[in-house]
């Protein structure tokens, strides 16, 4: 699978990183070649394998319905970048 | 050469838990901003979502309800995608596993003429279970959007139709319907206001028989007017569009309420890419049968099930069968009010779709908030199959009920309203009007026939009103006819 | 004191020979001297910490408690500690002052050890190097031009430098393992589920999993107690029953069926690292055991495989890192887009932004089922070939990487040498096995070298039981750095 430099700006743009045309050059290359490492495993037949996303073959628990958690804004938006009354702010959303 | 509407919805419902989908937050509406926002819902570094047994159980109860089958193993996964309300960066949603698979729902679609119905089935492609997101506010703040994430995380079932729709109505009826059915089983408050209930539109038109259209999604109705009204609007901008030559791109419109008009967003920089995937943080859900039916037995009966019922056992019209199911509160009350006079369903359904539901709209109440109860209205109305008062004193009797409470026979007493069933005396007040009108007897007599009613009148007045008009009509002919 | 157990070190609490607060103050002086150096520490916050062994007195004075009440542990700062900055070695995080405490820090809390600082760490716990730290380089104890492993570089450098009595690290790829090899300690990632991830700072969810870092196999025994169990906060934590992980430690290795694989010994592995090896399979021998040769045929492919797994769950957790609620933002955007992109770009470092960019293309799509699902299907194949391994023996050994620590810089530029630093841990982590690290001796230019043993599911007291009989014939674990005074 070779990796274009379009792609490269692609991917970024959906992992909203901001890449200059420099860093896109280096993670061209970079990338490339660690899909050439990854392109290893293609030729594994793995037909018929079921795909494992857990280490353990266990099913969901689940939480009773019950409310345990108190208002902490406070707390919390003291992390905040930029509050006002109790509100996140970012620059305007528009639809 | 006409066209025909493809409509398919995709409804969000809101479930009725107390706590949200993966944390122990509260769900209450109109708190605060962010007061309801906790560690998990705000996405802090290091939180992991645990799954509400509510919510799950809701979703089970829906899919039974539809006639679906639950999926024994269903999987949650991540839509990623990045959006200020959205604390993440992906929605914990479900993609290839559902929760729960293919149903239906017979809807009773009106006619447009009074009262006819016809009856159509629209298949459920599926239902899932999703956490909802916060909310941009755009409103107050110069230049900046604020974020409440009170609402992230609230538990959603989105239902998905298939195109099945041909016309707003059958959508908009499709939506009451689904509307009707999850307050009924309890797993939604339906407050379209509060956003408990919200609907998005695929729409499509075609030639008939032909390959389905290119589709435009109407984003975010939530009221049935709405969905009614970006129906019409955008079927129609369709026609014209292609008529006019055009072609149809897909695309995601919002309908604006104001102006009667669909538009379309502003278009995303890049097409999503929403990089589904199971989500490590949770394990398959596995549903058991014991589970499925102990859900299944605590279903109360469906509205279509009533519905039949009212039809074939009682007689009932099937528009009169579905306005009565509109919701368990109003079944119940029907059923109610019917235990009082068996076999009066009829009778029941008039006083309930006529008296009752005009004075709760007028006063803006619902039947749960009814000041008559059933078994007053059942009083009233064994009162009026009984003969004890007519239907004229039964109104009576129901406004003042409603008005100022009490009970039926009291105000019926106090107020004078029985009726007449002494033959005796109605007879001899019927010779006394024969004696006193002699030339108009004659008149009748000689085949002026219309002269009865006059009779008639003169009978009531002189009984106040409280002459039983079936009786009195019967000793009147007999007395004229000498 | 510095070259106690942690058993010494409790015993010496209880009897009152030293209280928590002198005990802490000791190793806080200890960072001061050495931390400007060798930057093991990212937080110390001397106030916090001796509140904490404060209390841990007044504990000990009333006798209540447990093991580790007042011994000074250090925390690898990708755990979350209420009131306590947790960086997880990233620009991005540079500032954020925890609200709430992990289920690790809680454990530990609750049995009363003191918390005596955050350990440095490669940024997000993506690195073998500890060189992706937004706060700088660690630099290994042992040879200050070499790296000290990575992720949990700082702790296993704390750990090795005397700098703490022991630590935590956590382990996605081998980053408790690698840095416990390097700087000659001893570190043990348990079975995936049995410590919870609650409040730790999550890189690929699947495989992430915490683990005591220590000088022997005893004190990692000891740290476990504190840190399993269940949490019902984490769906991935196992309910399973209490275990007292010292049950084992003093039974003997007799009839021990060791299984060592081929894959693991293979030219790759420097000729040093594999002497010594060697020479540690033999005291087993001496000790009882019995080797078997087995075969792991598909670990050759768990690097690409991890490399697939881990960056797609990595792109899709660290997508909270957004500027909106906390953490960095950047200052000058003209948008929400730019905005996003700006805080993004400059709070991540270059690594995290590589496996930020790998995960994603691999979810995108149209590469989905090449890349992921065909992942996720190696995965399985791998955790069989363990299964198959496990019915001939009772645990797994061979070299914990390698190489010995390299210099730092070296890999700086060649990301693909660098993950191919972890190509003997990573299998395990895929499996949700348990596996350790202890030292198993020196190569020719003083450098620790780290013997991996991996057990079957929950096989963990076993595990330390088998590390605790070698290491007490063997004596690696009790030497630390010439230069570094004790």
């Amino acid at each position: 699978m070779l990796l274009s430099i379009d792609d490269v700006f692609k991917i970024a743009r959906l992992a909203r990183l901001g890449l200059t045309e420099d860093e896109a050059q280096i993670a061209h290359s970079q990338l490339s070649s660690i899909f050439g490492l990854i392109a290893e495993m293609q030729a594994v037949d793995t037909h018929g394998i079921e795909p494992m996303s857990h280490a353990q073959d266990i099913s969901q628990r689940l939480r009773e319905d019950t409310v345990t958690e108190t208002n902490q804004r406070e707390l919390f938006q003291s992390a905040a970048p930029q509050v006002k009354n109790g509100l996140y702010l970012v620059p305007q959303v528009i639809e | 050469m006409h066209w025909e509407i493809v409509i398919g919805l995709e409804v969000h419902v809101q479930l009725s838990t107390c706590s949200k989908i993966f944390s122990g937050a509260p769900t209450a509406f109109g708190a605060e901003p962010n007061t309801q926002a906790c560690a998990i819902d705000l996405a802090l570094p290091g939180v992991l979502p645990m799954l509400n047994r509510g919510a799950v159980e809701r979703a089970i109860k829906f899919g039974l309800s539809v006639g679906a089958h639950i999926a024994p193993r269903s999987v949650f996964s991540r839509k990623n995608y990045f959006y200020p309300d959205l604390p993440k960066g992906y929605q914990i949603s479900q993609f290839d596993l559902p929760i729960v698979g293919q149903g239906s729902l017979t809807i009773q679609v009106p006619t447009g003429t009074n009262g006819q119905t016809y009856e159509k089935t629209v298949r459920i492609t599926r239902a899932h279970l999703e956490e909802d997101a916060g909310k941009s506010l755009h409103e107050d703040i110069q230049g900046l959007t604020g974020i409440d994430l009170n609402r992230a995380g609230t538990p959603l079932l989105e239902i998905v139709s298939e195109p099945d729709m041909r016309s707003a109505a059958e959508a908009v009826s499709y939506a009451r319907m689904l509307h009707t059915l999850v307050r009924w089983i309890g797993i939604c408050d339906g407050n379209m206001q509060e956003g408990s209930f919200r609907c998005d539109a695929n729409v499509s038109i075609r030639r008939p028989g032909k390959e389905l259209g290119t589709r435009r999604e109407i984003k975010n109705l939530n009221s049935f007017r709405f969905l009614q009204q970006a129906i019409e609007y955008e079927a129609q901008w369709q026609i014209d569009t292609l008529e006019g030559g055009g072609s149809i791109q897909q695309a995601t419109v919002l309908f604006d309420t104001e102006k009667g008009e669909t538009r379309s967003m502003r278009s995303k920089e890049d097409a999503q890419d929403y990089r589904y995937f199971p989500d490590p943080d949770l394990l398959p859900v596995v549903i058991d049968d014991e589970w499925i039916e102990q859900i299944r037995s605590s279903l109360p009966e469906l509205p279509l099930s009533k519905q039949a019922h009212y039809t074939a056992d009682f007689g009932l019209s099937a528009y009169d069968a579905n306005t009565l199911t509109s919701s368990r509160e109003m079944a119940d009350f029907f059923e109610a009010t019917l235990n009082e006079v068996p076999n009066e369903a009829k009778l029941c359904a008039n006083w309930l779709m006529g008296d009752i539901n005009a004075s709760l709209n007028r006063q803006s109440l619902d039947i749960t908030q009814c000041p008559i109860s059933p078994r007053q209205l059942g009083c009233i109305l064994k009162r009026i199959v009984d003969g004890t008062i007519s239907s004229t004193a039964a109104k009576e009797v129901f406004k003042t009920l409603w008005s100022e409470g009490g009970e039926p026979d009291a105000i019926i007493d106090t107020k004078g309203l029985k009726q007449m069933s002494d033959t005796g005396a109605m007879e001899a007040m019927i010779e006394e009007i024969i004696a006193s009108n002699p030339s108009q007897v004659a008149e009748y007599r000689n085949g002026k026939e219309k002269l009865f009613g006059f009779f008639a009148g003169l009978a009531m007045k002189a009984s106040k009103g409280k002459a039983n008009p079936a009786q009195m009509n019967e000793i009147l002919k007999r007395k004229l006819a000498g | 004191m510095l070259t106690s157990s942690l058993s010494q070190l409790g015993a010496a609490l209880r009897s009152k020979k030293i209280s928590s607060v002198e005990l802490t103050q000791l190793y806080l002086k200890r960072i001061a001297a050495l931390n400007p150096e060798l930057n093991a520490y990212i937080t110390v916050n001397e106030e916090l910490s001796l509140q904490q062994a404060r209390a841990a007195d007044t504990q000990l004075a009333l006798s209540h408690t447990h093991a580790l009440t007042g011994i000074p542990i250090a925390q690898k700062d990708i755990f979350c500690a209420k009131g306590w900055r947790t960086t997880c070695g990233s620009k991005m995080l540079s500032n954020f002052i925890a609200p709430y405490d992990a289920h690790v820090i809680e454990q530990f809390n609750r049995a009363g050890a003191v918390n005596l600082g955050k350990t440095n760490m490669d940024e997000f716990a993506m690195g073998s190097s500890n060189e992706t730290s937004f706060f700088g380089k660690v630099k290994n104890p042992w040879n200050r031009n070499s790296v000290p492993g990575g992720s949990s570089g700082g702790s296993a450098a704390a750990i090795s430098a005397r700098m703490c009595a022991a630590a935590t690290g956590t382990d996605t790829g081998g980053s408790i393992r690698q840095p416990a090899a390097l700087c000659g300690i001893s570190g043990l990632k348990p079975t995936y589920g049995v410590i919870s991830r609650y409040g730790m700072v999550a890189f690929a969810s699947s495989l992430d999993q915490a683990g005591p870092m220590a000088r022997s196999a005893e004190d990692l025994s000891l740290l476990l107690n504190a840190m399993a169990g269940f949490d019902a906060r984490d769906s991935t934590s196992l309910q399973r029953e209490p275990e007292d992980y010292t049950r084992n430690l003093n039974t003997p290795l007799n009839g021990l069926r060791i299984g060592l694989p081929k894959e693991f010994f293979t030219e790759g592995v420097h000729s040093d690292v594999a002497n010594a090896i060697e020479s540690a399979i033999a005291e087993y021998k001496k000790l009882g055991a019995r080797i078997v040769d087995i075969h792991l045929p598909n670990s050759s492919l768990s690097v690409p495989v991890y490399y697939v797994l881990a960056p797609a769950e990595a792109s899709s957790n660290l997508s909270r890192f957004d500027g909106v609620r906390y953490g960095y933002r950047a200052s000058g955007y003209a948008n929400l887009a730019e905005m996003y992109e700006k805080s993004r770009a400059q709070g991540f470092g270059a690594e995290v932004k590589r496996r930020i960019m790998i995960g994603t293309y691999v979810l995108s799509h149209g590469y989905y089922d090449a890349y992921y699902l065909q992942a996720q299907k190696i995965r399985r194949l791998i955790a069989q070939d363990f299964v198959e391994a496990f019915k001939q023996c009772d645990v797994i050994m061979g070299p914990t990487t390698p190489t010995t620590a390299f210099n730092l810089g070296e890999k700086n530029d060649d990301p693909v040498q660098m993950y191919l630093s972890d190509i003997y841990t990573i299998a395990v982590n895929l499996a949700g096995l348990p596996g350790m690290s202890i030292p198993a001796g020196f190569s020719n230019n003083g450098l620790p070298i780290g013997l991996q043993i991996i057990g079957n599911y929950f096989e963990e007291a076993r595990m330390l039981n088998v590390a605790h009989q070698y290491q007490q014939v063997a004596d690696w674990h009790t030497r630390s750095p010439q230069h570094i005074e004790v």
